[in-house]
């Protein structure tokens, strides 16, 4: 089998292209949201450290600090998830498809 | 007395150098001989010796040793990759921060942790359909072979080096505690224990060791929180509440203390975690055991579920001990200091809500987490030394595949006796700085190059091996001149470099050399590097030609 030819057929395919382009957008859409969430969180300790030790009610010595910090935990966890989920699914049937097309 | 123990945990609470965690340091006192603990391990070692024995006979190929013939499943793949990141030191040293400052510990561990997303999104599946055995086999995929299999083989050795380094001293400490044998007795052990795994028994015995460990680690963890949850009757406020009484921080450990101050050091502590987590080549080499980039995605799932679950569960532990630990005189000399030191407040947990049997089984625990790590690390240097620099540098990839088998052995072997002796000349220095290094020196070179042959059409054989080279030794001269080796190492008053990671500065070198050396490269090579790059987009978004599952 010539690779060569069957990847420009794939590169030419309209469905390829929408599929680089939406499992892109989608991937950056979560890196962003991952990177934005963790940064602000160290930026918040370096700046205002305070802000995450207030405590979360009157009679609490919890702080907002341990929800938040446990919450990123949680987010990086929940978005690989979310993204596994879409891959595999959704991403890999259209992707299957055109594999499918390509080497008929 | 106390002032002998000069544990990570101390350190870390003094200066912002927070991968110093990573590595035990300090001197530490020898403990009596501990035989529970040492009969337990010595079943722990039977069963891995079992599986490498069972794994040699399946290892008949050059892909069943490096990647288990991409057998492996996406779930066991993602205890494997847990069993490799979370090592003993992280074990020990961040529930010792917590113990010493509370909440600091959670931002440390969530620092480790943000890495393996950003792997997933970006890197995880196109890793998968380009690769074979190693992180190279992707860097170099359109490029020239030789220059760039050198550049990241050299990459890769390095990073491994000051791992290893950091693991071969951390072992040897960590056994003394918890074992109460000799330094080099146990720093001899490791290292033949892990040439044992990796010689004979490859990936597939390597990701097994790592497999049953990540499961040994996880029960034993949970079974501590569990206990800690209890005593305070499943409620976070009291056990809160409970710590803030007993601690003589009081309520300061409920907020982030003095772990992360300026904001140039925490972006490059970040980047470096980040980024070098994506680029350390024996996590890389984890992703090509897989069948394909379904499997590799889900590997990531797993894995980060697991490390995040460990790390909530040491932030318990840490808190727990400040319970149960600190309030207790058998966990203490004279002094009032806690025995052992404060990295040794997880195990005294252990005695604590599990008795002498348990403490045992935790210290067997640890000592497996070293061995798993560095076997991990030995197979990765092994890999780039017979893999990219003699397979495909020297002999063009025309070896024969027995002739690889041998270089590969031999150097693994080589690697033992390395390890075994750069363990045993480190054993006094102080190497708080070595896996601070190694992470920087991987996001500074490893990454960058890999990251842009997978996303940049433009990035040419020149650009990848100037701005790889650059972020290397931007990354290596910045920490020699910064306050971590210029002054806590050679003594010096004043550091050239303020800041304690170089991560910011040489990232962006390697970014901007790449680009900068690829743009004005207009040699015949580059545009037909340029022009091989669409195949090689098509091929890592649908995995069409990548290398499948060897069945057995």
């Amino acid at each position: 089998m010539n690779n060569e030819n069957v990847y420009r057929q794939i590169y030419a395919n309209p469905r390829f292209q929408e599929l680089v382009a939406k499992r892109g957008r989608f991937a950056w859409t979560l890196s962003i949201i991952m990177l934005a969430a963790y940064f602000a969180f160290i930026l918040l300790i370096a700046f205002e450290p305070k802000l995450l030790g207030i405590p979360l009610g009157p009679d609490t010595v919890t702080t907002w600090g341990i929800p938040l910090g446990i919450g990123v935990i949680v987010l990086a966890i929940a978005l690989t998830g979310v993204y596994v989920q879409r891959a595999n699914g959704e991403f890999d049937r259209i992707n299957q498809e055109i594999l499918n097309e390509a080497q008929k | 007395m106390i002032a002998r123990f000069l544990t990570a945990a101390a350190l870390l609470a003094a200066s912002p150098m927070l991968l110093a965690g990573e590595a035990l340091t300090g001197e530490v006192q020898k403990q009596a001989t501990n035989w529970t603990a040492i009969s337990m391990f010595v079943i722990f070692i039977a069963l891995t010796m079992g599986i490498t024995k069972w794994a040699a006979k399946r290892n008949t190929s050059t892909a069943d040793y490096y990647t288990a013939g991409g057998s492996i499943t996406g779930f066991q793949n993602g205890m494997a990759i847990a069993g490799d990141y979370m090592s003993a030191a992280s074990f020990l040293g961040i529930s010792a921060l917590v113990f010493t400052s509370g909440y600091d510990g959670l931002i440390y561990s969530i620092g480790f942790l943000v890495g393996w997303p950003l792997i997933l999104f970006l890197m995880a599946e196109r890793l998968r359909n380009l690769g074979k055995f190693t992180f190279s086999d992707v860097a170099s995929y359109r490029l020239g072979q030789t220059q760039i299999r050198i550049l990241s083989a050299f990459g890769s050795l390095v990073v491994v080096a000051f791992y290893l380094i950091a693991q071969m001293v951390g072992a040897g400490k960590l056994i003394q505690l918890l074992f109460g044998l000799d330094y080099y007795v146990a720093v001899i052990l490791v290292g033949v224990l892990m040439v044992m795994y990796v010689l004979f028994g490859g990936m597939l015995a390597t990701t097994w060791v790592q497999i049953i460990k990540a499961i040994l680690l996880l029960s034993g963890a949970s079974f501590m929180a569990l206990m800690v949850m209890k005593h305070v009757g499943f409620d976070f406020g009291t056990l809160f509440s409970e710590a803030v009484k007993i601690h003589d921080k009081g309520t300061a450990i409920m907020s982030p203390g003095g772990l992360v101050t300026d904001p140039v050091s925490a972006i490059s502590l970040g980047l470096a975690l980040m980024f070098g987590t994506a680029g350390l080549p024996h996590i890389l080499m984890r992703f090509f055991t897989v069948s394909d980039a379904k499997e590799a995605r889900k590997s990531v799932f797993y894995a980060t579920g697991f490390i995040g679950y460990f790390y909530i569960l040491t932030f318990i532990i840490g808190f727990g001990a400040i319970l149960l630990v600190s309030t207790n005189p058998e966990y203490k000399d004279a002094t009032g200091a806690i025995i052992g030191g404060t990295n040794m407040v997880a195990i005294h947990l252990a005695n604590a809500v599990g008795g002498n049997l348990f403490l045992g089984f935790i210290s067997a625990v640890a000592f497996a987490t070293i061995l798993a790590v560095v076997s991990g690390l030995t197979l990765a240097g092994a890999s780039a030394v017979s893999h990219d620099l003699y397979a495909c540098v020297i002999k063009k990839g025309k070896a024969k595949e027995e002739d690889e088998m041998r270089v590969t052995k031999i150097t693994t072997l080589s690697l033992g006796v390395l390890a075994i002796l750069l363990g045993i000349a480190f054993e006094k220095q102080n190497i708080a700085f070595m896996v601070g290094l190694a992470f920087s020196i991987a996001a500074s070179c490893n990454f960058p190059v890999l990251f842009l042959s997978m996303y940049w059409k433009n990035l040419t054989t020149r650009g990848a091996l100037i701005g790889g080279s650059l972020g290397l030794f931007t990354a290596l001269l910045l920490t020699v001149l910064s306050p971590t080796v210029w002054v806590q190492v050679l003594g010096n008053a004043q550091a050239i470099f303020p800041y304690s990671y170089p991560a910011l500065f040489s990232v962006l070198v390697a970014f901007i050399g790449i680009w900068f050396f690829s743009i004005t490269d207009k040699s015949k090579m580059a545009s037909d590097e340029r022009e091989r790059f669409f195949p090689q987009f098509v091929r890592s978004q649908t995995g069409l030609g990548a290398t499948g599952a060897v069945a057995h």
